[in-house]
């Protein structure tokens, strides 16, 4: 059950070795998220606009395993900016990927980066 | 004289040698044993005994002699490496060959190892046999630290046999919690104190990413950027049933591997049974030693007894046995059993945690969770497995009895655990409630953050929220959630009366934070139910069903469900649904709506689905939608020498009527031509009966979980005066309930209940009855087909992709045969089949 969790590994800022261009800015929808596929992986990227920012995590949802996170409703818990999968309203941070409410994995995040209106995740 | 071979000397290997010889002697019945080990079986349950003793003999099940005593030929160091049904033999890596009658397969199980980059390294172990007990035991003495990859029942046994080595020992376990299969959070938090009290250090939510080292391993690396510094490590995450020679010999296995057997143990061969650890039944293997002496006798049975003896699974209830911490879980220990209800005891000066899981009517014992203190294991166990009755007041099981006589939740004294995901006290709901001046149930869950997790104490938390209130006078004002201070009723007239028409606009007006996943459905619906736009056009704050107009099922693919009004169908239409079913390749089934739902679809595949659909003549359905889905009916007077009046027609012009329209849940109505009732009218959010001179109007029905008869609002009407009441009755509801209640719900909580609701609808009350009429009008008026509309607009059609830079399907999505048809291949597993 976890090989396909494996897959999935959290690159932080500074680990960044290749910035990979995904999507235009315009081609997202207002506070949701798309899902793009990068090396066989699922990244699902989410552009907060509500706070003009943008975040990037596994598209796997690990609760029951499910590719659907970029599907999910953004919103917050106090001040943490999270996503709800459309399954189980599992919550997860999306700065960190912590589960908020229950014991699920934790999600791994990428960097993401936006320049000439051009949405850019990154991999190490 | 029939000849039997079993494949593997282990535990139950030898387990069936000694039933089958205490029933049948060797002119009965030859015995020949292959164990690819050097060593007769031995007990590995006991294995870590071998630290202290390194003794094998004390280990062995039998002696070498009782073997020859009872004439069984035991072969050791003989792997066998192929099985040859049509001729019945078998032949070992040496060559030997043997014949047979019946074949008995228990090869157990070896460790998993995770492919993790460095497993191959010098200095990596696994704990199975007793010479990976002699490598470890002669690796720790040149080393100083150990690790153990693996927090589960095995995992912290080896990691005390390391500890035991005076190696400076760790755990590391990827899950957020130990044994994370038997145990919960609290469960979890209490033994890694206690484990870590005698010297083991635990690491939890620790992804390893590779383990490093120039030849021999010095550390590892996790996925997090931490590493930890160490000589040796213990894999122990999991089995893997030894099922290598089923590929040649054409033998079936299980989903998740080992022999896939009958409940009397026969692989798809009849000659050959497989028992233990590698075989596998409805899809489970058994890591333990008991079914797997279950499985033993029964074969034994098969052969040499009555047969009648069967094995249709076993209880996983485990014991820790590590040496000094008591640990036990037993049945539903999780309480995954929908609607169990969990109750929990913590002690932190003592070490104790203890939960039980009761069924949803609070009379059975579903299992628990023992830590600290595991004396009570064996009668909890017996209570659960016997479907025991429960003393009056369960938590007695675990507390012990006390004074009081009622059995409610205030009698809990504020230590109970009520929420076993969180962690969260009774006394901790209680002190927030009083401290904090909560008045709202999602405040409290915010708050102490119970009932978050599984849910199952939800029920709990809002029982100890209201007598709360109660105890300290108040009542209660339920406010949508931690982002809009206000009542849906109030929300509803805020966004009627300011005119507002996003939810944007909404939240920075009215609410705080950034939203979250109950207020923006419910917003949205509000939105939906006051001007009927496009919900498309705020495709964000929708649910997932909302935002892709379609029903998303398991796996992530979609149903989809056009509108069938009263059920009638042309046949051309029905040949529609056909053609397009079988060009997409989708499982129809006919709904208890008088409709046909088509699943299966994929998200990129759904605009041209409806598409083909629109253009046979159909719309949407809105099954996707809270809002109004079937009216169902009966065949009525034109055909049926019964009815009384026409009611298909009345139905389909009912639901025509308010099809589209979106409220607090999903509506469904019903209409009979006559007092039989055929479309179980009475069961519906609003029914219509025939009577002689006109119908009978019945609302708030419900089937489901709950079900409750709907009650006479109005009696002998005719259909435009049912309209009329109609129109003021739903509008009245959209207006007035709270989020997701049906109208059933709405009523029981209405003050004055059905004769309220009678004064507001028929006798006009509240003098309302025109606005809500008008209201309903305006929401008629701007009906559109929601599909129709998303076809049409190149915008909203893009948004039917699974992936944003590709125009793949999601390749994770598998669908199996079934019935000649197809189903999502099941929960988890999709991500396995993609490797
Ligand atoms: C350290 C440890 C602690 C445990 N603690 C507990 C516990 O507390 N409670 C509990 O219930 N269970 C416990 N277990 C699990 C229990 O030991 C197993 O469930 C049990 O041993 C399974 O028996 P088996 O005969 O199916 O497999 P095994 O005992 O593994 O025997 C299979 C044998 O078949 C041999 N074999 C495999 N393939 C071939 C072949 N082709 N030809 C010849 N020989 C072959 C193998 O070498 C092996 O010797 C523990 C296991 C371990 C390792
Ligand atoms: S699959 Fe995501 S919450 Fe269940």
């Amino acid at each position: 059950m976890t090989s396909e969790l494996l897959n999935y590994k959290t690159v932080s800022p500074d680990e960044v070795t290749t910035w990979h261009e995904a999507c235009k800015v315009t081609d997202f929808p207002q506070d949701g998220g798309l899902c793009i596929s990068y090396q066989g992986l699922q990244i699902a990227v989410f552009n907060f606009s509500q706070r003009k920012e943008w975040y990037a995590t596994q598209n796997l949802c690990p609760h029951k395993h499910q590719m659907i996170l970029s599907r999910g409703m953004v919103g917050s818990e106090g001040e943490e900016p999270k996503v709800a999968c459309p399954f189980h309203k599992k919550t997860f941070s999306l700065k960190s990927g912590e589960n908020l409410n229950g014991n699920e994995c934790k999600l791994a995040t990428y960097p993401v980066k936006v320049e000439n209106e051009t949405v850019y995740v990154g991999f190490a | 004289m029939k000849k039997v071979i079993v494949i593997g000397n282990g535990m139950v290997g030898y387990k069936f040698c000694e039933k089958l010889r205490a029933k049948a002697d060797a002119s009965q019945i030859s015995l020949i044993v292959y164990g690819e080990e050097p060593l007769p079986a031995y007990d590995r349950v006991h294995l870590s005994e071998y630290f202290t003793n390194q003794s094998e003999e004390d280990l062995y099940m039998a002696p070498r002699s009782w073997y020859d005593e009872h004439q069984v030929t035991l072969k050791t160091s003989q792997l066998v490496t192929t099985i040859n049904r049509d001729q019945k033999t078998i032949q070992t890596h040496t060559g030997d060959t043997e014949s047979y009658d019946y074949l008995i397969l228990a090869t157990g199980s070896r460790p998993m190892v995770p492919p993790i980059q460095g497993v191959d390294k010098k200095g990596v172990f696994v704990y199975r046999t007793i010479e990976d007990l002699e490598q470890i035991i002669a690796y720790a003495k040149t080393v100083k630290r150990g690790a153990v990859l693996g927090g589960g029942l095995l995992g912290l046994e080896a990691a005390k046999a390391l500890m035991d080595l005076s190696l400076d020992t760790q755990v590391i376990e990827f899950a957020p919690r130990l044994m994370p299969r038997q145990l919960d959070q609290a469960g979890s938090d209490m033994l890694k104190s206690k484990i870590e009290s005698l010297g083991i250090q635990i690491l939890l939510n620790k992804n390893t990413s590779q383990i490093r080292g120039n030849g021999k391993l010095d550390g590892l690396d996790f996925a997090d950027g931490t590493t930890l510094e160490t000589d040796m490590l213990v894999i122990s995450c999991g089995i893997i049933s030894r099922d290598e020679l089923a590929e040649k010999t054409g033998l079936e296995t299980g989903k998740r591997g080992g022999f896939k057997v009958n409940e009397q143990l026969q692989t798809n061969d009849p000659n050959i049974f497989a028992i233990g650890e590698a075989a596998s039944y409805n899809d489970m293997v058994y890591g333990l030693v008991a079914p797997g002496y279950d499985m033993a006798d029964t074969v034994v049975e098969q052969l040499i007894g009555t047969g009648n003896k069967t094995f249709t699974g076993a209880d996983m209830s485990t014991k820790l046995k590590l040496i000094g911490v008591d640990v036990a879980s037993f049945g539903d220990a999780l309480g995954d059993t929908p609607g169990s209800t969990p109750i929990a005891f913590e002690d932190k000066n003592t070490g104790t945690y203890k939960r039980i899981n009761l069924s949803s009517d609070r009379k059975k014992l579903l299992g628990g969770i023992l830590v600290g203190d595991s004396e009570a294991y064996g009668m909890l166990l017996q209570i659960t497995q016997n479907g025991m009755a429960l003393p009056p007041n369960p938590e007695d099981l675990i507390l012990g009895a006390r004074g009081g006589d009622s059995g409610t939740e205030m009698q809990l004294p504020d230590t109970a655990q009520i929420c076993s995901c969180e962690n969260v006290t009774k006394g901790d709901i209680v002190c927030a409630i009083k401290d904090k001046e909560l008045t709202d149930l999602n405040e409290v869950r915010s708050c102490t953050k119970a009932g978050t997790g599984c849910g199952a104490c939800s029920p709990m938390v809002a029982d100890i929220f209201t007598d709360t209130l109660k105890a300290m006078g108040q009542t209660v004002r339920k406010t949508i959630c931690a982002h809009f201070d206000y009542t849906r009723q109030e929300l509803y007239s805020l966004i009627k009366v300011k005119n507002i028409k996003s939810y944007a606009e909404l939240l920075s007006a009215y609410g705080s934070g950034d939203g979250c996943e109950t207020c923006k459905p419910a917003v949205a619906s509000l939105l939906a139910s006051i001007w009927n736009e496009p919900i498309l056009k705020q495709d964000t704050i929708q649910d997932t069903n909302d935002r892709f107009l379609a029903n998303i099922q398991k796996g992530g693919s979609y149903s989809v469900v056009p509108r069938v009004p009263g059920g009638e169908i042309t046949p051309d239409k029905l040949i529609a649904i056909g053609a397009v079913a079988k060009k997409y390749d989708l499982y129809t089934k006919i709904t208890g709506g008088q409709r046909i739902d088509l699943f299966g679809a994929r998200l990129n595949d759904l605009p041209k689905i409806w598409r083909e659909l629109i253009d046979a003549g159909f719309e949407s359905g809105h099954a996707y939608g809270k809002a109004l889905r079937t009216v169902k009916s009966c065949v009525g007077s034109t055909w049926c020498r019964y009815g009384l009046h026409d009611s298909v027609g009345f139905a389909i012009e009912i639901e025509n009527r308010y099809k589209g329209i979106r409220s607090p849940h999903k509506l469904k109505g019903g209409v009979s031509g006559c007092r039989r009732e055929c479309a179980e009218a009475q069961g519906k959010d609003f029914g219509l009966i025939a009577t002689e001179v006109g119908y009978n109007l019945y609302v708030c029905g419900n089937g489901g979980a709950n079900p409750q008869h709907a009650q006479l609002l109005a009696g002998d009407i005719d259909e435009k005066t049912a309209i009329k009441y109609l129109d003021r009755f739903l509008m009245f509801y959209i207006r007035t309930a709270e989020p997701l209640n049906r109208t059933s719900v709405w009523l029981n909580k209405l003050e004055g209940g059905i004769d309220y609701l009678r004064d507001v609808v028929v006798n006009d009350s509240l003098g309302l009855g025109e606005e809500l009429e008008k209201d309903m009008q305006a929401l008629i008026a701007a009906y559109h087909c929601e599909w129709k509309e998303a076809i049409s607009n190149p915008t909203m059609q893009a948004k039917f992709k699974h992936f944003a830079n590709t125009d793949d399907h999601d390749p994770t999505q598998h669908f199996v045969p079934m019935r000649e048809m197809k189903k999502p291949a099941e929960w988890g597993l999709v991500a396995n089949e993609t490797k």
